[in-house]
């Protein structure tokens, strides 16, 4: 059988397709499968995982959106241009300083944000402050709006709605 | 040579004997956690003395563990090329750690704790990756090991952790359990029966992904592939294990499928495929590595076939990584240019073979 498109090779993929109620079958070749980008097993083989993952964190911080680059983290001074380059957070703070960019991004990746594995308890020895108080927590988020930070602010909010 | 691999218990080799489960199929299981210390920045934005700090804290709370407490402490940073060639060709370290790249540099306090099957990364992309690694197919023991490991420094060390997202990582895909298990499998029936591609489009249609030999980047030699789970996030440990070890049985089915048909219709061109490569691996005088890993994949499929019988897969193993450069390197006890190198393989795969035929 001969490819539908080229009329050229012979067909390799078959692709059926329900468009309007039809049910349709086109008879593709491997070139003009991949030109429509139908990915098949060859192209699969051909293009491993493995590139696609390893260049997925950094792809993916790509899709987050231009002009909250200036938005910096406090803790390490990395911005989103930091992480759109390398595809590497600078530190944990960073992921409460962008939390709502990292959170699309998470869902994108995991197809989830929500961490449902072990939870860590720090221990006695690990823990260097006590955990903040509603009252602190209200404070940090009173001076997050009066310099208009309203991403920490949100995160400010969200975090005493869960301890109320 | 700065530093004595014999240091490590077991040489850190013990998953090449081929006693776990299916070991003719699966080579090894390896589980990974990544963890982060609170206050410390990731590596990528650190100073080297942040660096040294994270040591330091890892060392102390490895020395309280159950698993750790006098395990040797390899300063990676400190070491040649070469040895820390030999310590990734071990998959002892990964090759972020190792750096062998051109303009390689090993990042500060770069270390590795071992006791041979359990152990922590240190510095690595992040500050802690804590690694387990198994003969055979064995998520579950290799599980457990790591987080009993984990429990111990988790309670001496304040790790970065967010109670939406989970455990905290530099990159996002490993962020939530921090959990990637990968099996490294060999399926020379799949390729031969050109299935492969459609077995690893399914896979990565529910989630897991492959590798090379070697993780992330590498390629894939000799018919192994690293079978692991994709994403990190949303799932419980127990969730991404079980998933991935239902995945890992059904390619191991398949694989015994695709070799009932090989043998049932091809019984002469399989005899052939697999007593052409124990004759070269046997009689060659020069063979580059990954020739020698093609060749062993024919006769690890010939033992598995019992087609050639009075050959061990330990055997195997244990060339699949001691025909490495650092390995030979090593044994000659001097750097080797490349087609002195072939020549050193190809005796030492003689002889090894000859040993194996003679017990």
């Amino acid at each position: 059988m001969q490819c539908d498109q080229c009329g050229e090779r012979p067909a390799a993929v078959h692709l059926t397709q329900i468009v309007n109620d039809s049910v349709t079958t086109v008879h593709l070749c491997e070139q003009c499968a991949a030109e429509k980008g139908v990915q098949t097993g060859a192209t699969v083989a051909k293009f491993p995982l493995s590139d696609f993952l390893a260049s997925m964190g950094k792809g993916a911080s790509t899709q987050i959106p231009v002009g909250d680059d200036v938005a910096e983290c406090k803790s390490c001074g990395g911005t989103l241009q930091d992480f759109r380059d390398s595809g590497r957070l600078g530190c944990p703070e960073c992921y409460r300083a962008f939390a709502s960019h990292l959170r699309d991004l998470l869902r994108r990746l995991h197809g989830s944000s929500q961490h449902v594995g072990e939870l860590y308890t720090a221990s006695n020895a690990a823990v260097d402050q006590a955990a903040p108080t509603v009252a602190d927590l209200r404070d940090q988020l009173r001076r997050a709006v009066e310099v208009e930070n309203f991403e920490l602010a949100a995160d400010l909010r969200d975090r005493i709605r869960v301890i109320e | 040579m700065t530093f004595d691999i014999n240091l490590v218990p077991d040489g850190g080799i013990s998953w090449l004997d081929a006693s776990g489960s299916d070991g003719n199929i699966v080579l090894s299981t390896r589980v990974r956690l990544a963890r982060n210390l609170k206050d410390q920045p990731f590596t990528v934005r650190s100073r080297p003395e942040d660096n040294q700090v994270v040591l330091d804290q890892v060392e102390r709370a490895s020395r309280a563990s159950r698993q750790l407490h006098d395990a040797p402490l390899i300063r990676i940073d400190h070491l040649q090329g070469n040895e820390r060639q030999l310590l990734q060709e071990r998959h002892l370290i990964s090759r972020e750690l190792a750096e062998l790249g051109d303009d390689g540099k090993v990042r500060a306090a770069a270390a590795l704790l071992t006791d041979g099957s359990v152990g922590i990364m240190v510095n690595e992309e992040d500050h802690v990756r804590l690694q387990c690694l198994r003969s055979g197919f064995s998520l579950q023991e290799a599980y457990s090991d790591l987080e009993r490991l984990d429990a111990d420094i988790g309670a001496q060390l304040a790790f970065a952790f967010h109670e939406e997202f989970g455990y905290l990582t530099s990159c996002p895909t490993n962020a939530g359990t921090g959990l990637r298990a990968s099996v490294l499998i060999h399926l020379p029936g799949l390729v031969l029966t050109k299935e492969i591609a459609k077995v690893l489009q399914g896979l990565s249609q529910v989630g897991l992904t492959f590798r090379g030999l070697y993780g992330e980047g590498s390629e894939v030699v000799g018919n192994f592939f690293q079978l692991s789970n994709q994403t990190t996030l949303g799932k419980s440990e127990g969730e991404l294990l079980e998933h991935l070890g239902d995945m890992v049985r059904k390619v191991i089915e398949y694989e015994q499928q695709a070799r009932h048909v090989l043998q049932r219709d091809a019984p002469t061109v399989i005899a052939d495929k697999v007593w052409r490569a124990y004759g070269l691996l046997k009689y060659a005088r020069s063979l580059s590595f990954d020739e020698t890993m093609n060749l062993l994949s024919g006769v690890r499929l010939g033992v598995g076939l019992n087609l050639i019988p009075d050959i061990s897969v330990y055997t195997l193993n244990k060339l699949s990584v001691f025909a490495q450069p650092a390995h030979l390197a090593m044994s000659e006890g001097r750097e080797l240019g490349d087609s002195e190198l072939a020549v050193v393989r190809a005796a030492y795969t003689r002889q090894l073979l000859e040993e194996d035929a003679t017990r």
